[in-house]
């Protein structure tokens, strides 16, 4: 099965209880991103995208992977938009549909060290795996 | 004082020192910890989808249980704390996510966030004081220059956490004054360690950990504290640039001459 791109709007603001209409443009989201080098699409744009509906590039980024989660633009964001919550959003949006799964328990014995704790391992499936 | 303790998946295992430092530091400070029973993993990240139900059921059992046992609930790890207060939170505030919660479980007592949850440290500055633990200090920790690495999850989001001031916290480096060390300060001290994103982006996580143990060097500190487990992780074995990366409850042990009976 391919992944349904087809998510408008109104869905991830839903999901993500954001109102992208909020934004005033400030760009400190993506200012404050410490993932922002290894991001294809920065904070800010997904909100204007959400906002124009231009959801599809953002279901196939990089960037939903590689959110850290650290909620930086949650907290600074200055309008409460809160752009996290939108990244967080279009990454259920992907693997909550059938075999989109990012990251599988296959994957994870060769991971492993022996200092990983599994705090790492239960935070990673929660992001990348449904 | 009694709380309902909340210890998570890794103080039992890879993190257990920072547990048990824990539980024998504060009985010499006169509180008790009783572990609840059947505790479920929290899960490590709290998600911020409205319609994430099931992946909060684990908190919600936990905070009903504190309330029924009529204590408030005590977490130590910071992940276990941000994800266990903002699915409480959740629990007060959003009534489609609390109604759902509830009918999904269908206990005997809907539960609607009487619990209060707390971290160990804010026990230490609320309850029993960094001044009475000053007092109590046998072995202070004279001439140790220490960086607080706070990280995301005990600030962040600074409305719900209501931990300290999300960009210019203080409760460590007070913590560190009370066991008679010198705090260091330091500009990464907030900023995130890499988290998870060791399994899915190790150059990533390897950068942002590098990043936090150098400005720490930068600014002399000759250790990191810390209270998350995978924050520790990161910054030891992930970040290029080495320092030693210790638990606060460690510290406060030793401090507190108990180190060696945990």
């Amino acid at each position: 099965m391919s992944l349904n791109t087809k998510i408008d709007t109104e869905t991830i603001e839903r999901i993500s209880g954001v109102n992208t209409r909020k934004c005033m443009k400030c760009g400190k989201c993506s200012a404050t991103c410490p993932a922002f080098h290894e991001m294809d699409f920065h904070p800010h744009q997904f909100v204007a995208m959400v906002e124009k509906g231009d959801i599809e590039p953002l279901m196939k980024s990089k960037s939903i992977w590689n959110c850290l989660t650290c909620f930086a633009c949650v907290q600074r964001c200055p309008r409460d938009v809160e752009p996290a919550k939108l990244v967080e959003a279009i990454r259920q949006a992907v693997i909550r549909q059938a075999g989109e799964n990012h990251l599988k328990a296959e994957q994870i014995p060769e991971m492993l060290d022996s200092e990983l704790p599994q705090q790492a391992i239960v935070s990673a499936f929660r992001k990348y795996k449904k | 004082m009694k709380y309902s303790y909340y210890p998570g998946c890794t103080l039992k295992t890879k993190a257990k020192e920072l547990s048990d430092y824990a539980v024998a530091a504060a009985k010499v400070l006169g509180v008790e910890l009783e572990e609840i029973k059947d505790w479920q993993c929290c899960g490590g990240v709290y998600s911020t989808s409205k319609d994430e139900i099931a992946s909060k059921l684990s908190s919600v059992r936990a905070l009903a249980q504190a309330r029924d046992e009529g204590h408030d609930l005590m977490t130590l790890c910071s992940a276990c704390h941000n994800v266990i207060k903002r699915v409480n939170e959740d629990m007060r505030g959003d009534e489609n996510f609390r109604t759902k919660a509830n009918n999904y479980m269908a206990p005997d007592m809907e539960y609607h966030g009487e619990a209060n949850v707390v971290h160990y440290l804010e026990m230490l500055r609320d309850v029993v004081g960094f001044d009475e633990i000053k007092k109590k200090v046998v072995n202070p920790l004279t001439g140790r220059k220490i960086g607080a690495y706070y990280g995301c999850l005990l600030l962040r989001p600074g409305k719900v956490m209501e931990f300290d001031d999300p960009e210019n916290p203080q409760i460590l480096e007070d913590f560190i004054r009370a066991i008679g060390a010198t705090p260091v300060l330091f500009e990464q001290r907030n900023e995130c360690c890499g988290g998870y994103m060791t399994l899915n982006d190790k150059e990533l996580a390897q950068k942002r950990s590098t990043a936090v143990v150098d400005s720490a060097v930068r600014n002399e500190a000759d250790c990191l504290i810390t209270a998350c487990p995978l924050c520790r992780y990161n910054l030891e074995v992930n970040s290029e640039t080495k320092l030693p990366v210790i638990y606060f409850t460690e510290l406060l042990a030793e401090a507190l001459g108990i180190k060696e009976v945990k």
